[in-house]
């Protein structure tokens, strides 16, 4: 399969110039390469929630299910916990992951289940038109907050790393071969993986000049050490001028949740008679 | 004596519902049938809990009022329960810390004596009890084996000092007939799903519905089974659909408010056409109302949960074969017809220990309908039934989307107004499709005097209390037991011959009643109960002469 067959039919709604392309491309171009690695296409799911991120699986022509606000996390926990061969890739926006369901995402983290959540992070709701999310900075103007945010953004990396992240990543959609690398890291990962992509809504939000003039790529960063990776993630707080760092701030390995269910082979348990011996014991 | 009551009563803490348990199987073992209701407090230590027992030559599914025996571990117990008693000396009591005409024994210093748990005054007293009921030791060896696993050596020889203290007080026969096992209503749902091939039970911790997360996560090993407690109810119901789009059947369980949280899950099952089964063990609300105690309020919140229009199946099980039955038909629907089946329980019933006859209950035959390979998949195909044939992950040779948003038969979302009707119709159509499916099972049950022209009609755990009723008195009853898609043709039937009708219910404003009336059926008088109390059967009939007057 290549980058073609990956496309559907749908015609693509997104705004021209807007940072979710970027991850479709390398994401496609990922999922052409991930081959490479004896994964199967047909043992890829995508999942998604709701905003315009969530449109990227109506693009992409591989097993999908586009879930409802909040809830990528769950629905891929499920899938994930259901076949463990599956390679199960969330994606979700800041106000679907960070804001209606951010406790979904704190406990897949502490769970360590081996799923990708790719967040769409451009730090405005775009699809109900401009308002603030949990990672806009103060004082940020849009529809529902006309004079400004009265709140600070939160650091959704720093957040992943106290809850039991085994891999930490931040991309931007300025920077697409940095994205396929990060995604595809992401996505080998055994355990529950992260990527925060600075993704821009030209129309709502648009943050590319900005972007342009402080992100940096991490070099020579250990990301062992989970020191080094709070002190690179704390350098930018989503909110004041600094510069921004992407690439892989932290990974390391830890089992995962999916792998400590016992399996017997559900084939070789004969049901009827188990259920009698149940019975038997509460005569 | 083959139709006898035993409550056992303390406080909180003092292990009253495995006392209850343990006496419904010793029983159970002399081969009597039973039904032990639980009533108990939301508190830890304290309170006063108590359960009675009732046990009976033939199927019982309700309590009575009056009691034969009464063991009682406080003083409280004795000053409540006393009056229930038909012989007032039938009292068994820790005469250390209550007095009563009857028999005390000092529990509270034999457990001292032994450095024993509080708790562990249940064996001796049981001791005392079957002894006192003229009960063989072995019968009673063997329920303890069966049913305590920490510190049976210790519980054994605790029992065999109440035997010292016992005196005969009432014989209790044992009958020549089939031993049944005695379990709760939770635990008979739970087999159900596992028999029809459960693969997965997800759950948050709800009063009264937990027993089946607790049973469920003990056996799960036993059937490869995965049980997850996740963080709320939404990741609950959404992490089952994961399953369910995984192709794993799967189940959840919960209350009232517990489902409230569900509900956007329960929308999404109904448009991405995802299977799943929804236990939902009814207390009283609105909110926390009361969690440990018993309703039939949320009938029209499940009829109409989640928004939007699509097809659900609700079934509302009467007693232990039904519950199993009925769960075992929950999955299968669920799966054939890929839509949100939800089991409609209570506290009476799923808290509840019955005894359960598993070889009386015929088998299913329910299947999936497979993608048959010929043309290229389409998870949303529009077929004539409006059941889209399913294949699993992952098939090299399909790609399956699903999806929230409207969507045409691939599974891409659309706003086009005629793949919208379209979806809408298919659904439609599968609801028709259901309803016609549906007719080979009994939806609407009959029992009593079926020609009679008086009806009590009931709905779940009040099936047990109406037939009994019903059958001393000559009455008909009439149980919908699918209660959606609403069984218009069999309820119809079940009306031959009747020109009275009593609806009994466990909730303020006869919520049947109310679903009755949409297809232009009427009731002539209404028994309601909402104090959180399942009905008695001498309650009832007191209830019921009034209501006939």
């Amino acid at each position: 399969m290549n980058s073609k067959q990956l496309t559907t039919y749908a015609e693509n709604t997104w705004c021209p110039g807007c940072g979710n392309f970027a991850v479709l491309n390398a994401i496609k171009a990922v999922f052409n390469s991930l081959q490479e690695e004896d994964i199967l296409l047909e043992n890829i799911v995508l999942v998604s929630g709701i905003g315009c991120h969530a449109k990227i699986v109506d693009y992409i022509n591989l097993n999908s299910f586009y879930s409802i606000h909040g809830r990528v996390t769950p629905v891929a926990e499920g899938i994930k916990t259901a076949n463990s061969k599956l390679k199960v890739i969330g994606f979700a926006g800041d106000g679907d992951a960070y804001g209606e369901g951010l406790e979904h995402l704190i406990f897949a983290d502490k769970r360590n289940i081996d799923i990708t959540m790719i967040i769409h992070n451009n730090r405005v709701y775009g699809l109900t038109t401009g308002q603030y999310t949990p990672t806009s900075p103060l004082g940020f103007k849009g529809r529902s907050t006309p004079t400004g945010t009265k709140e600070f953004p939160l650091n959704p990396l720093g957040l992943m790393l106290e809850s039991g992240a085994t891999f930490i990543a931040r991309g931007s959609s300025h920077g697409l071969e940095l994205l396929k690398r990060i995604f595809k890291e992401a996505i080998m990962h055994k355990g529950f993986s992260l990527v925060d992509v600075l993704q821009v809504c030209v129309t709502f939000f648009n943050m590319y000049e900005y972007y342009n003039k402080h992100v940096y790529e991490l070099k020579e960063h250990d990301s062992q050490k989970c020191d080094e990776a709070l002190k690179k993630i704390r350098e930018w707080d989503y909110n004041s001028d600094a510069p921004i760092a992407v690439g892989t701030f932290y990974k390391r390995e830890k089992p995962a949740f999916e792998d400590k269910f016992l399996k017997h082979g559900a084939e070789t348990i004969d049901k009827e008679s188990k259920i009698k011996q149940i019975l038997e014991k509460t005569i | 004596m083959n139709n006898f009551s035993v409550l056992i009563g303390g406080k909180a803490g003092d292990g009253i519902n495995q006392a209850g348990l343990l006496l419904a199987r010793l029983f159970s073992q002399l081969g009597y049938r039973i039904y032990t209701y639980f009533d108990y407090p939301s508190l830890i230590r304290g309170g006063h809990n108590f359960s009675i027992i009732r046990a009976s030559q033939n199927k019982v599914a309700t309590h009575e009022e009056k009691i034969d025996f009464l063991l009682a571990l406080n003083k409280e117990t004795v000053n409540l329960h006393k009056n229930r008693l038909k012989t007032p000396s039938y009292i068994i009591c820790d005469s250390d810390t209550a007095q009563a005409e009857g028999l005390g024994i000092n529990l509270t210093k034999m457990i001292k004596e032994e450095n024993a748990a509080s708790v562990m005054r249940n064996s001796p007293l049981l001791r005392a009890f079957s002894k006192s009921a003229g009960i063989r030791w072995g019968v009673l060896e063997k329920v303890l084996r069966n049913s305590i696993s920490r510190d049976i050596d210790l519980n054994l020889k605790l029992a065999l000092k109440g035997y010292n203290k016992a005196k005969e007080l009432l014989k209790i026969e044992s009958l020549e007939q089939t031993l049944l096992p005695a379990l709760s209503g939770n635990e008979i749902i739970a087999l159900g799903l596992i028999k029809a091939g459960l693969k997965a039970y997800i759950a948050y911790p709800m009063t009264p519905s937990s027993g089946i997360l607790h049973f469920l996560a003990k056996i799960a090993d036993e059937f490869d089974l995965k049980v997850i407690h996740p963080e709320n109810e939404i990741a609950v119901i959404l992490m089952a659909l994961g399953f369910s789009y995984a192709g794993e059947k799967a189940a959840v369980g919960t209350s009232g408010g517990g489902f409230d949280l569900m509900n956007e899950g329960i929308s999404l099952s109904g448009m991405a056409e995802l299977p799943i089964v929804i236990i939902i063990a009814q207390r009283p609300g609105p909110s926390t109302g009361v969690p440990t105690y018993t309703a039939q309020a949320d009938l029209h919140s499940v009829l109409n949960a989640g928004h939007g229009e699509f097809v659900r199946f609700v079934v509302s099980p009467g007693d232990a074969e039904e519950a199993y039955f009925c769960s075992q038909v929950a999955l299968k629907i669920s799966w054939k017809f890929q839509i949100p089946s939800i089991i409609l329980a209570d506290k009476a019933l799923s808290e509840g220990i019955y005894s359960f006859d598993i070889d009386s209950i015929e088998e299913l035959k329910e299947e999936p309908v497979l993608w048959n390979r010929k043309a290229p998949y389409r998870r949303y195909l529009d077929t004539e039934t409006g059941i889209s044939p399913l294949t699993f992950l992952s098939d090299k040779e399909a790609i399956i989307k699903v999806n929230s948003y409207a969507h045409d038969e691939f599974g891409i979302t659309t706003e086009k107004h005629s793949k919208i009707k379209k979806l809408q119709d298919k659904y439609i159509r599968k609801e028709k499709n259901l309803a016609k499916d549906l007719e080979k099972y009994e939806t609407v049950k009959v029992y009593g005097n079926k020609s009679a022209s008086l009806a009590l009609l009931c709905w779940g755990s009040n099936k047990g209390v109406c037939v009994e009723l019903a059958e001393s008195l000559g009455l008909k009853v009439i149980q919908p037991v699918v209660l959606s898609p609403f069984p218009v043709r069999q309820f119809c039937e079940a009306l031959n011959g009747v020109k009275r009708i009593v609806s009994v219910e466990n909730n303020a404003t006869a919520q049947l009643v109310r679903l009755i009336n949409q297809y232009g059926f009427r009731v002539d008088e209404k028994i309601l109960k909402y104090d959180g109390r399942p009905f008695s059967l001498d309650e009832l009939e007191a209830e019921f002469e009034k209501a006939i007057k």
